[in-house]
């Protein structure tokens, strides 16, 4: 299946419920949040799209001409043929959140816990969304633009070991 | 004089010189190594450096043998309570080397996730420069906490007696910080990197 046909059984079965858009030979598919799971599940199941490559997040906070303040992006695989796909979708505050897909590509795992820790999405479905890289108890979302790159922070949630102590 | 054929095979000291004597030249580390600074450490204790030639050759990796903890790299905010428990896990006497720019400060990772400096929750007694710092910069670290150790301690250890468990119930490796330190300053306050009212995210 190529790309063309690709979109065009999306626009079979979506409709006009997504855009396309492509960088070189990066081919993406923009879809709002409420729609994400079921053209990623029409992908997987109905395209052969059987891996899940990569899973990030960005935050689009101050962005030229961005509408929506996180974007999470999926890159999927047909490992009998080669063909990659982009899809991308957008989430805001105040409680961002992405349907999680977890239940099509158990590998989305990990990836979304990360997502999670760095940018605050929740991922629903999620069955384990706990921090991946940062401690428990870290109070942010260190990836965020508004995260400052200096100035009080966490670091020093930790008691001060004295030589008398010691 | 009836002790006059005796001079050269008797030395009048101290004890307590004897005792710093004694412990600065049987130095056994701890080699906390988690970066580049790490193999600088693996070269001073290889034979060209040869860290041997100052008595401090015996590298154990429990810190129940050791006296001397070598911080060679940065350290996590994650790792930091496992630098503290081996600390704390190490018998008197004992000292510790900061070795290089990022366990002293941070080094160039001025970030969220790593300590700015190990002396901020941890003591230090000698500090390291360098991004990393050549053998024979830590060769001298060793030499100058030798010179520290020949003037301080005492044989009986009386210096100790000082020392105080912390009272139970134990001290948390975790402390809780009131809410208003748990904002991040600067920012964009409208959003999501401050701590809401009821305390979610």
């Amino acid at each position: 299946m190529t790309h063309e046909e690709i979109v065009t059984a999306l626009r079979e079965q979506f409709g006009d419920g997504f855009t396309t858009s492509e960088f070189r030979d990066n081919r993406r598919v923009v879809v709002p949040v409420e729609r994400v799971y079921a053209v990623l599940k029409f992908l997987k199941e109905r395209c052969g799209f059987d891996m899940l490559a990569e899973l990030g997040g960005a935050d689009y906070l101050h962005y030229p001409n961005a509408k929506d303040r996180y974007g999470v992006w999926y890159v999927l695989v047909n490992t009998t043929t080669g063909v990659r796909l982009i899809v991308k979708t957008f989430t805001n505050d105040p409680e961002p959140t992405v349907p999680s897909v977890f239940a099509l590509w158990k590998g989305a795992d990990w990836m979304e816990r990360e997502v999670y820790d760095m940018y605050g999405v929740i991922f629903d479905g999620h069955p384990d969304l706990r921090r991946i890289l940062m401690p428990e108890e870290f109070t942010s979302f260190p990836l965020r633009k508004d995260y400052p790159l200096r100035g009080r922070g966490e670091r020093h949630n930790f008691p001060v070991i004295t030589r008398p102590e010691s | 004089m009836a002790l006059g054929g005796l001079s050269e095979s008797v030395m009048v000291t101290q004890l307590d010189k004897l005792a710093n004597w004694v412990r600065k030249n049987s130095l056994w580390p701890m080699p906390f190594a988690t970066a580049c600074c790490g193999i600088e450490l693996m070269a001073t204790g290889a034979s060209r450096h040869d860290i041997a030639r100052f008595g401090a050759e015996a590298m154990r990796f429990s810190p129940r043998q050791c006296d001397l903890m070598i911080v060679a790299g940065r350290v996590a905010m994650k790792m930091l309570p496992v630098l503290q428990r081996i600390w704390l896990q190490m018998p008197e006497p004992k000292w510790c080397i900061s070795m290089g720019a990022c366990a002293s400060s941070g080094g160039v990772f001025d970030t969220y996730a790593v300590v700015q400096g190990i002396d901020r929750f941890i003591p230090v007694d000698v500090y390291v420069p360098g991004c990393p710092p050549r053998p024979e910069q830590l060769l001298q670290a060793v030499i100058d906490l030798q010179a520290k150790i020949q003037h301080t301690g005492t044989i009986t250890g009386k210096e100790f007696q000082e020392k105080h468990l912390w009272p139970h119930p134990p001290k948390p490796l975790a402390v809780e910080l009131p809410p208003a330190d748990k904002m991040v300053a600067p920012g964009d306050f409208a959003s999501a990197t401050r701590l809401q009212p009821n305390g979610k995210l």
